[in-house]
């Protein structure tokens, strides 16, 4: 307790140079943890926004689909199995059929996706309400990056073009019913929604699908055989990895700013060393023992992550709660990247952030007050106390 | 050891490694002292004098012989028993004053205490009453920048006192000071020296002080020339 009284009377004393170095500190607490929280927040938004859009509480895939290899599109295909048969019935699962297709919107040839979906379900927010069919023409969802690269619009015709299960080229006009926004580019670029039964009329695939997703509340037969369960370690592992780069980098910023106040940290231990030595011969003579002393100096240097963490929660705590209620807007363009994105991304500061935060710097600011400090222990009193430089 | 001495040296010689051999500061040195001494070690420069007060203040230690400081003998003495002796019977007064620049009047003065973990009121007390022997107490919220020379030696003495050691050590205390606040110091000494009964050892050479001393040993080249008493 002495040492923390002692040390933070030191401080005090020092005046402005205490004051700047705490606010470096300070800062480094603040930017960490919103740097953090947003990546967490982003985390945490592109998860659910995934959950809700595209992978729902994990997803059977046929076999032989490959998500990332359109070539198994074509043989990727099998009747929904009938133990989910009444799930899906019931609109609990939704299953998916996969095609490549071909659409020529205003002449040109572009290739797209084609998905069939259950117009009655709940699993993903897709808005299947409005497939809905007039007469004998095929409706047919855009998100709104599809709509922008092929300028489609809502009551436009749109020539598709596809293969059947024989390989056998048909082709039919689809209105444009709705045009959906989403956060989730992989349920919306380069793809075209339509209802199920229609699609597996047309690829002559009847009672059949390329993926099943799963809702909430689903009990899941452990194993389908010719399906295999993707749950969402296994479905989030890409996201989360673009996050850690992204997080990764943008470290580097904050890394750099602690770096800036630990050397401040440092250097002003060597330099009170310096300076004090008097003072510490002093400190031994009323009966500190060398190691009390080495521990006072440490407890000092601590002492600015303490007091930092003390001016952090003064300006820290608002804007950091502002930021959480706000959001960070991000760039148009950020989901282009592939990512789910939000147009505001909520930071989310959980406690291992801020515990985390804490430690670190509280740790690191120890460790470069210690490491100066050691000196002390070499120094002899009886010349410390006339300040000749040891 | 006389139920009166409260330091005993016998033998003492310290070295030091200069160059490729050594130094010797002070050779075969045998003294006591006793409690309520008013004395002065004094000689000329190099001769011995801090040394001596060193080692009898536990900052150094022998390199042959026996010192022994308010029953507490160098022989067996550790880090910990040296820090503990100068904690609780020893005040120091330096030349150079060396307060805490940060620290108030009353901080200075408070800092042995918080040591030696004084409950607060008794704390407070005790500092009031040593400021006021020194009569300072109308600088208590001072700092040390803001002191004159003979003021800041008076706080020093404030802080040697504080804790009531036995024993208190004052190496030149009065070379940075003018005539008038050097018999100020000293006074000042001798009547807490009468009052209190605490042993005051002085390491110095000059007259303004050793007109002062009680007792007078003289070193010369690490040895003692002379040990008189004055009346």
């Amino acid at each position: 307790m002495i040492a923390f009284k002692l040390a933070y009377r030191n401080l005090m004393g020092a005046g402005l140079r205490t004051f700047l170095i705490v606010f470096i500190l300070s800062v480094s607490y603040v930017l960490i943890i919103f740097m953090n929280g947003l990546y967490q927040g982003w985390n945490h938004h592109a998860r659910a926004d995934m959950i809700d859009w595209e992978v729902g509480q994990g997803q059977f895939w046929q076999e032989q689909y490959d998500p990332y290899d359109p070539f198994t599109y074509a043989d990727a295909h099998a009747p929904v199995p009938p133990e989910i048969k009444t799930a899906a019935e019931q609109g609990r699962v939704t299953p998916i059929l996969l095609s490549q297709a071909t659409i020529y919107p205003e002449g040109r040839i572009q290739s797209i996706k084609l998905k069939g979906i259950a117009v009655q379900q709940d699993v993903l927010s897709v808005p299947t309400d409005k497939l809905v069919a007039e007469d004998h023409i095929i409706p047919a969802l855009a998100g709104t990056r599809m709509a922008k690269s092929a300028r489609l619009e809502e009551g436009d015709y749109l020539l598709v073009r596809w293969r059947d299960v024989n390989g056998t080229f048909d082709a039919a006009e689809v209105k444009i019913t709705g045009i959906f926004s989403s956060p989730v580019p992989a349920v919306d670029a380069g793809q075209i929604w339509i209802p199920l039964d229609q699609m597996q009329e047309m690829l002559q695939m009847p009672g059949e699908a390329t993926l099943i997703v799963s809702g909430k509340g689903v009990e899941l037969p452990g194993k389908i055989p010719g399906w295999e369960f993707r749950d969402h370690d296994f479905l989030f592992a890409e996201l989360e990895a673009m996050i850690k780069t992204k997080s990764t980098g943008g470290s580097i910023l904050y890394l750099i700013l602690l770096a800036l106040a630990l050397l401040a940290v440092f250097d002003t231990q060597v330099l009170s060393i310096f300076r004090r030595q008097r003072e510490i011969g002093t400190y031994i003579s009323m009966g500190m023992t060398r190691r009390q002393v080495v521990g006072l100096f440490t407890v000092e240097g601590t002492m600015h992550a303490i007091l930092a963490l003390a001016l952090a929660a003064v300006y820290g705590i608002p804007l950091l709660l502002w930021f959480a209620k706000t959001g960070l807007g991000m760039p148009e363009g950020t989901d282009s990247f592939g990512l789910a994105s939000a147009e505001r991304i909520l930071p989310y500061y959980s406690a291992a952030v801020i515990t985390g935060t804490i430690l670190l710097i509280m740790i690191t600011t120890t460790i470069v007050s210690y490491m100066p400090a050691r000196k002390i222990s070499k120094m002899n009193p009886t010349e410390a106390i006339r300040g000749k430089i040891q | 050891m006389e139920n009166n001495t409260i330091i005993k040296i016998e033998n003492l010689v310290k070295q030091f490694p200069v160059g490729g051999g050594t130094f010797t500061a002070l050779n075969g040195i045998s003294l006591s002292f006793g409690k309520g001494e008013f004395s002065g070690i004094v000689g000329p420069s190099g001769s011995g004098k801090t040394t001596l007060l060193n080692i009898i203040g536990s900052l150094d230690s022998p390199t042959k012989g026996e010192v022994t400081v308010m029953g507490t003998g160098s022989g067996g003495m550790n880090a910990k028993t040296a820090s503990q002796l100068r904690k609780k019977h020893i005040g120091f007064i330096f030349q150079t004053y060396n307060l805490m620049s940060v620290y108030t009047v009353y901080e200075n003065v408070e800092f042995p205490l918080l040591l030696l973990k004084m409950p607060a009121s008794e704390r407070r007390k005790a500092v009031l009453d040593a400021i006021e022997w020194v009569g300072l107490t109308d600088k208590i919220k001072s700092r040390p920048p803001q002191l004159s020379g003979g003021e800041s030696q008076r706080v020093a003495i404030a802080r040697a006192m504080v804790k009531r050691p036995g024993l208190v050590l004052a190496d030149e205390p009065t070379a940075n000071l003018d005539a008038a606040n050097s018999h100020h110091i000293l006074q000042t000494m001798e009547s807490l020296n009468k009052e209190l009964k605490t042993t005051f050892l002085f390491a110095t050479h000059d007259d303004k002080v050793i007109r002062y001393l009680k007792r007078i040993v003289t070193l010369a080249d690490g040895k003692v020339v002379s040990d008189e008493s004055v009346k």
